[in-house]
């Protein structure tokens, strides 16, 4: 019913088309990058790895995704900190 | 010299054989010297489109293992003189031929005709690489579908691998309707996806069941809107500029009143 009315006020964003453009959007990104959800993941585990060996990161807010704009793909990671390694820093 | 053109899509029924039989028929229609190849082997049905199901004598893989010469092979159209169709094999598969034989065909059909219309199998594997061995240029079929649409652009990533550059793309099966009520993407959201040029829009239409059902390809029917469609397709694979079918439906009372009232 919400649906109905707000496609009655002409509101773009309800339509079933905005949902498939934005699905088909983000599975092409993938697709022409030829990277797989598997090893986007492999990726993330990597790259916490790494990154934990200098900070202490909040793993369960880690985002790791591609992305892209007209004909670039760019790897975009959010990673927020919670505390630097002093020791690291000492040395 | 002819122009050979692949017919392709990736997904399976989105129309690649109806699109053949229509853009063949109608540059015969035109004048033009026109042969149809089926290179989907195993699964034939250029044939039966085209009416041509009760004319068959020899196939494809009968030509490129030397059973019998190419004009054995080719049928003559009921309607048109100077148009042939190459039916594919029906008992073999798909690696009963490689990419290398049909460019040697290919080649050989160039000479003869205008144009030579391949017909692709649905799928990326040997029968599509088969298919635009010899081609020149590509036609990518898709239709306004997430699945339709996600196989058209890997296809056309394919094709440039093989170094066949500017695909034109055809949607087919497009409902005004449905997107009027923004419940199904438009031209111009495909476009923007797939960033190749538009050879044309064909609206979704009983009459190609109809014609199907008869061996009649739709491009005949003046009746027809796909046909018509097909009609300014082969105008412009001709080289004249048509304008796009005019697809819209008109506002109804109630729309006219939201953008009256500027809702819209």
């Amino acid at each position: 019913m919400l649906e109905f009315i707000s496609r009655m006020l002409g509101k773009e964003n309800a339509t079933s088309k905005n949902v498939a453009k934005e699905r088909l959007r983000l599975v092409l990104v993938h697709d022409r990058a030829s990277i797989s959800p598997y090893m986007l993941n492999k990726l993330k585990e990597d790259l916490i790895k790494v990154i934990s060996n200098y900070m202490e990161i909040d793993e369960s807010t880690l985002e790791v995704n591609l992305s892209q704009d007209d004909k670039e793909v760019a790897l975009v990671a959010n990673i927020p900190v919670l505390k630097m390694k002093r020791d690291f820093a000492n040395k | 010299m002819g122009e050979v053109i692949v017919v392709t899509s990736g997904k399976g029924g989105v129309g690649k054989t109806t699109t053949s039989a229509n853009l063949g028929t109608g540059l015969a229609a035109l004048g033009q010297k026109v042969v149809l190849v089926d290179t989907d082997i195993g699964l034939r049905n250029l044939d039966v489109v085209m009416g041509l199901e009760n004319r068959i004598v020899y196939d494809l893989i009968d030509v490129t293992s030397g059973n019998c010469k190419l004009k054995q092979s080719l049928i003559k159209d009921k309607r048109f003189a100077n148009l042939y169709l190459l039916p594919a094999a029906q008992t073999k598969d798909k690696s009963a031929i490689d990419p290398e034989q049909m460019l040697k065909l290919c080649q050989e059909l160039k000479k003869e005709f205008d144009y030579t219309i391949i017909d692709c199998p649905a799928g990326i594997e040997q029968g599509f690489r088969n298919a635009i061995a010899g081609a020149d240029c590509a036609i990518v079929v898709t239709t306004p579908e997430v699945s339709a649409v996600r196989d058209a652009d890997r296809i056309i990533g394919l094709l440039e691998a093989a170094e066949l550059y500017n695909p034109k793309l055809i949607i087919n099966r497009i409902k005004p309707v449905m997107v009027k009520r923004g419940d199904m993407m438009d031209i111009s959201d495909i476009l923007d996806i797939l960033a190749i040029d538009l050879l044309g829009v064909v609206p979704d239409d009983e009459s190609i069941v109809i014609s199907t059902n008869k061996g009649e390809p739709a491009v005949m029917n003046k009746a027809s809107k796909a046909g018509e469609a097909y009609r300014r397709m082969t105008d412009r694979i001709r080289g004249e500029e048509v304008p796009l079918m005019n697809l819209d439906i008109p506002d109804s009372f109630f729309e006219k009143f939201k953008k009256l009232i500027g809702m819209r």
